[in-house]
């Protein structure tokens, strides 16, 4: 069980350093990043059944036992987070080979591309709070590397903010750890659950807990922290900013999961209602900003941010079926954004600009591209049968439940807004004519270069339609991975049972 | 800087700070020290000799592009979870193996996480001078 | 000796954030400096202040024969400081090479990826 559960990290790490090695050659670099995104798939498919057969999983490193050793557990919602960042991983790594010029391939992309995904992968299986810091700093590491990776002037100037604005949120991160361990003694989650529940200073334990919002929100663009995000996603290559968009926020999101369903004891007085408010902000903040935008990948930043708003809504809901809609949204919205961000690569590709103004006529050169976006982009607004609607019904059932009707309108809103912001893409990027000369058509690229755009991309949009038309399972999942982060029993047995 | 007294002395000194890093990475394992450390000192002796001769003639007494080194570190710290994974053990346990023991003798030990140190000893040597290089090479 | 490390740590702090607000880069880093040092400070303080010797198992015992002092959050620490120096040294050379390419290291000046639009059209 602990190698199963060690190799989502190991394995991309180990590929890493081997593809950074091999930079100078790319095909050889390529071929070894390729493997491993295979290899991480097949990996976290393997936890992802264990998982469902047996609920939580544990594994100490080392043979050292907890609390004192460094714990990985897997439960439910780190399986299908595993899985859809071996899925994404895979699909950007695909995309990539068609995107990422040479000379960011010599400067070592494949390398730093699956360190990424070894941070992501570490934050998602770690049961130990100091290691989340870490494997919160690898990924921000490999992520401040790809950012500025070829140094174009408007990479420095995004990256720059982008570091500036993280690096402060770690530190925070760093301090409530500090914090928490002189309160308690120890660090390890599943300990934490029970020592936090003794701990009679609600003072202390509310500062610690905003401290932690502050931090994990800057990670995952809660309003009002989320000024990065809009200054830096939209400079790199397209593949970095796909696998951004769909994997970095989303590891704040989970931290933000983990410290308020395993961590702090359910109630804290204000906490709630502060998630709450920074959600509902998020979700229109994000949504107005994108209409206020005409470039094709602002526009989806934006937008990433109010989704952003929906996840850490079912958190502060906190209600078994809103924390469901929490976990399906997740799923719906890394593999509908993720794939958003090809297409506009390949719109750009094609038409040659990402300036919705200076575009047009994408429609008629590819209805694959369009039919890709199309559904992509309207499963994002939450249509049925799309995926995002029951993603959506989800959470507005589960505010009408609470009898919160004006949170159920604000997702009511941003969704009709979200869908503005669609239609203007769709109408002028596909629909009207080019303003100067036809794009490229589709079909005029090289042969290994649109199965490298396309294939990802038709694969993404196949789960969302499989998702959209089929939910009951997912739904099912989502429920039962609720039931297992309101009640963390299970889990902390895992943990801390000395077994093996 | 050109200066006779430092060159003179950087010759004498960067051989015993080596040799001193070696020591520190040998004894980490039951004092203080480690692989980390005399990965540090080990950087240190570079940068003097950098700082005593010039950036290019550090770059060649190292003989191997930093950056190499830093990720033939790396690959070793990773391989050193090899042997455990061969007899089915969790992740990164120490195995031990001690040469020439016996009659109350322990012998010389050899271990996974001694390999592990060296591992860290180049990839810190190796990044920290990668980073030092490339920011006093204009 | 504890309250003595508190007070540092809080005007560290202040003064990291203080520096923080600049809009010059490089006092946004001599900041980010101050700042981290008081996060490790934080996790030693709270690994609780002692006069005891290393923790360290002398040959032949099980167990150490008096109190020691707490090793993992200087196991922590070391990590962090591990961290903030490579991260540290990154941030430098991203604002060096902002420096060489956009000429500035003011971030009010630094409007390339997000232009303000002069006729107000987007």
């Amino acid at each position: 069980m602990g190698w199963l559960l060690a190799l989502p990290f190991l394995l991309p790490i180990a590929v890493g350093l081997l593809a950074f090695a091999a930079r100078r050659t790319p095909p050889l670099a390529r071929a070894i990043s390729l493997i491993g995104c295979v290899g991480l798939l097949l990996v976290a498919g393997a936890i992802f059944v264990q998982v469902l057969a047996q609920g939580p999983v544990a594994a100490q490193m080392g043979n050292w036992p907890a609390p004192f050793g460094i714990t990985l557990v897997a439960d439910r919602l780190s399986a299908i987070m595993l899985l859809l960042v071996a899925l994404v991983g895979a699909s950007v790594a695909v995309f990539a080979l068609a995107d990422v010029d040479r000379h960011r391939e010599t400067l070592g992309f494949q390398g730093f591309y699956q360190l990424l995904l070894a941070g992501v992968c570490g934050s998602f299986v770690t049961g130990d709070l100091f290691n989340l810091y870490v494997w919160f700093e690898v990924m921000l590491i490999a992520s401040f590397a790809l950012l500025v990776l070829g140094g174009d002037r408007e990479q420095l100037d995004g990256g720059i903010k982008y570091v500036a604005l993280n690096l402060v949120s770690t530190l925070l991160m760093l301090m409530a750890i500090g914090m928490i361990y002189g309160l308690t003694g120890t660090l390890n989650m599943a300990a934490l659950h029970q020592a936090l529940a003794e701990v009679e200073q609600p003072a202390t334990l509310q500062l610690l807990a905003v401290l932690l919002i502050a931090a994990f929100g800057i990670k995952a663009a809660l309003f009002p922290l989320y000024f990065w995000l809009p200054a830096s996603y939209h400079v790199p290559p397209v593949a970095v900013t796909a696998v951004f968009a769909g994997l970095l926020t989303k590891v704040g999101v989970y931290a933000l999961i983990r410290t308020f369903t395993l961590i702090f004891p359910a109630d804290l007085g204000f906490t709630r209602e502060l998630l709450l408010g920074a959600a509902l902000l998020t979700m229109l903040s994000g949504v107005l900003g994108a209409a206020s935008q005409y470039e094709f990948r602002r526009i989806l930043a934006f937008h990433i941010i109010s989704q952003i708003g929906f996840l850490v809504l079912g958190l502060a809901l906190y209600s078994p079926l809103a924390l469901a809609g929490t976990v399906f949204y997740m799923a719906h919205n890394i593999v509908a954004k993720t794939n958003l961000l090809l297409m506009s690569g390949t719109a750009r590709r094609m038409a040659g600009s990402f300036d919705l103004l200076k575009i047009g006529g994408l429609y008629r050169a590819s209805p694959l591209l369009a039919a890709v976006f199309f559904i992509a982009a309207f499963s994002l607004a939450g249509f049925p049968p799309l995926s995002g609607f029951w993603a959506k019904l989800l959470l507005v059932t589960a505010s009408l439940d609470q009898a919160a009707y004006w949170v159920a309108a604000t997702a009511l809103v941003t969704g009709a807004l979200t869908l503005f912001s669609m239609s203007k893409i769709w109408s002028e990027a596909f629909w009207k004519a080019h303003p100067q000369e036809p794009p490229q058509t589709l079909a005029s690229l090289p042969a290994i270069e649109r199965v490298q755009r396309m294939a990802p991309a038709v694969v993404l949009v196949l789960i969302t339609l499989l998702l959209g038309l089929f939910p009951q399972p997912l739904i099912e999942f989502s429920q039962a991975a609720a039931a297992e982060l309101l009640n963390p029993a299970g889990y902390v047995a895992v943990v801390l049972s000395p077994s093996e | 800087m050109n200066s006779v007294i430092l060159q003179g002395a950087t010759r004498l000194l960067v051989a015993l700070i080596l040799l001193f890093s070696v020591y520190m990475l040998l004894r980490g394992h039951n004092l203080p020290g480690g692989g980390f450390i005399a990965g540090l000192i080990a950087s240190a002796a570079f940068i003097l000799y950098a700082l005593a001769w010039s950036m290019r003639e550090a770059r060649e007494a190292l003989r191997i592009s930093p950056v190499r080194l830093a990720t033939v570190g790396a690959l070793l710290s990773l391989g050193s979870a090899v042997p455990g994974a061969l007899q089915a053990n969790p992740p990164f346990t120490g195995l031990w193996l001690f040469l020439g023991g016996g009659d109350g003798e322990k012998g010389v030990p050899l271990s996974t996480v001694l390999l592990f140190d060296i591992g860290i000893y180049l990839a810190v040597l190796g990044s920290v001078l990668a980073l030092f290089f490339t920011l006093e090479e204009d | 000796m504890e309250s003595a490390l508190v007070i540092v740590i809080g005007v560290m702090t202040a003064t990291g954030v203080y520096l923080m607000l600049a809009s010059n880069l490089l006092c946004y880093l001599f900041g980010l400096i101050l700042l981290s040092n008081a996060a490790n400070l934080v996790i030693f303080v709270s690994g609780r202040l002692t006069r005891v010797v290393p923790p360290l198992i002398p040959k032949g015992l099980e167990a150490p024969p008096e109190p020691v002092a707490n090793a993992l959050p200087q196991a922590m620490i070391l990590t962090a400081i591990v961290i903030g120096f490579g991260l540290l040294a990154f941030t430098l050379a991203l604002v060096v090479g902002c420096y060489r390419e956009l000429g500035t290291i003011d971030a009010d000046h630094m409007r390339l990826a997000e232009p303000i639009d002069p006729d107000g059209e987007h």
